[in-house]
């Protein structure tokens, strides 16, 4: 049995802007570009052998997500030369709303499933699908994050 | 207490939505199985489509949508159909010189390898009819090596995936009356006054 996919384009059209947004928010602006790039080639090599066609979009941000994550660990490896040590992490956490900063210092599952609810507007049980977790799983992520996000924006 | 999902859902509209091109990085990975391009033609806009191995389609969009020939060729070649234009410039080039009467054969690559059987012959014969001469529908059911299969001619050349390039318009009936055009009959008189065989 052989599921008719749509030609990549159409995927690419509906979602690449949901999915850059996604990657600026969670992984930084200096990282989106590249982990854009990471995102769509690792799911257009995939593409081919998927077995269903329904729930591509919680599949495509499942790779959206692991790449944001590959950008957050390069990010603490880049080596920092000391004689213009920034007060601030890095640019791209700089030149961002402190909104975005505070949602990437979330754990990544947290993060991926505050942007997917709360800007998306994600249903619950495709969150599941993209978390790979139970409905009630991905419901306490969504409500963890945005407690913390509440927490300390009101802090301030 | 602060609405946190009205911040974030604002704050999001602020977001960048300038991201990068992927066609070239996908045709360096090898991932890029069908590069697709729209052409602008004097009968009217085209898709064309090409493979690494050569053209696989050209399509009237006024006769078909370009969505449907889309989702016909994830089907029939490969899901990874991406937007290419420069992949296409070769082809976009040759059928403006043509158009504008400075070209009389395509030399672009052709991919073969999705027609089978009986239709690959007939176009096969039917590429071979030089600009400005015509034949029959027998002729290239003979020419195919199945001289009475005229009918099934008629149907492969109706299927044609590349009209144009694989020039199906010089294929005229018995007797010199047009015969049928996939993409409409004016078409193909267009073309066969393009080529100076008709007035």
């Amino acid at each position: 049995m052989s599921v008719n996919l749509p030609p990549f384009q159409a995927l690419l059209e509906e979602h690449r802007t949901d999915v850059y947004r996604f990657l600026v928010a969670t992984a930084g602006s200096t990282e989106a570009d590249d982990a854009f790039q990471e995102t769509w080639i690792a799911a257009l090599r995939a593409y081919p052998k998927l077995r269903r066609a329904d729930n591509l979009r919680a599949w495509l941000f499942r790779i959206a997500q692991n790449k944001s994550i590959d950008a957050h660990r390069a990010r603490g490896r880049r080596p920092v030369p000391v004689a213009t040590l920034p007060e601030r992490p890095s640019p791209s956490v700089e030149d961002d709303p402190e909104l975005w900063a505070r949602l990437r210092a979330l754990p990544a599952k947290q993060r991926t499933a505050v942007f997917c609810r709360s800007v998306l507007g994600m249903p619950y049980e495709e969150l599941a699908v993209l978390l790979e977790s139970s409905e009630d799983a991905a419901r306490r992520n969504v409500h963890e994050g945005l407690k913390r996000l509440r927490e300390e924006l009101t802090d301030d | 207490m602060i609405d946190i999902e009205q911040q974030l859902r604002e704050a999001a509209l602020d977001l960048p939505t300038d991201s990068p091109s992927l066609a070239e990085r996908a045709a360096e990975e090898g991932l890029l199985d069908v590069a697709y391009s729209s052409v602008d033609s004097p009968l009217g806009p085209l898709v064309v489509a090409a493979t690494p191995k050569g053209l696989v389609r050209v399509s009237y969009t006024e006769f078909r949508g370009e969505d449907d020939v889309l989702e016909d060729l994830a089907r029939r070649v490969s899901p990874r159909v991406l937007e290419a234009p420069a992949k296409l410039d070769p082809v976009r080039r040759e059928l403006d010189e043509y158009f504008d009467g400075r070209r009389e054969d395509f030399d672009v690559a052709i991919d073969w390898s999705y027609l089978a059987g009986f239709t690959r012959e007939v176009l096969r014969a039917t590429a071979s009819i030089p600009f400005g001469d015509v034949s029959t529908y027998a002729g290239v059911a003979e020419a195919a090596g199945s001289p009475r299969a005229v009918r099934a001619a008629g149907n492969a050349l109706g299927a044609n995936p590349m009209p144009v390039v694989v020039p199906c318009h010089r294929v005229l009936r018995t007797g010199g009356a047009l015969g049928g055009y996939t993409g409409g009959v004016e078409r193909k008189e267009f073309l066969l006054r393009l080529e100076g065989r008709l007035l």
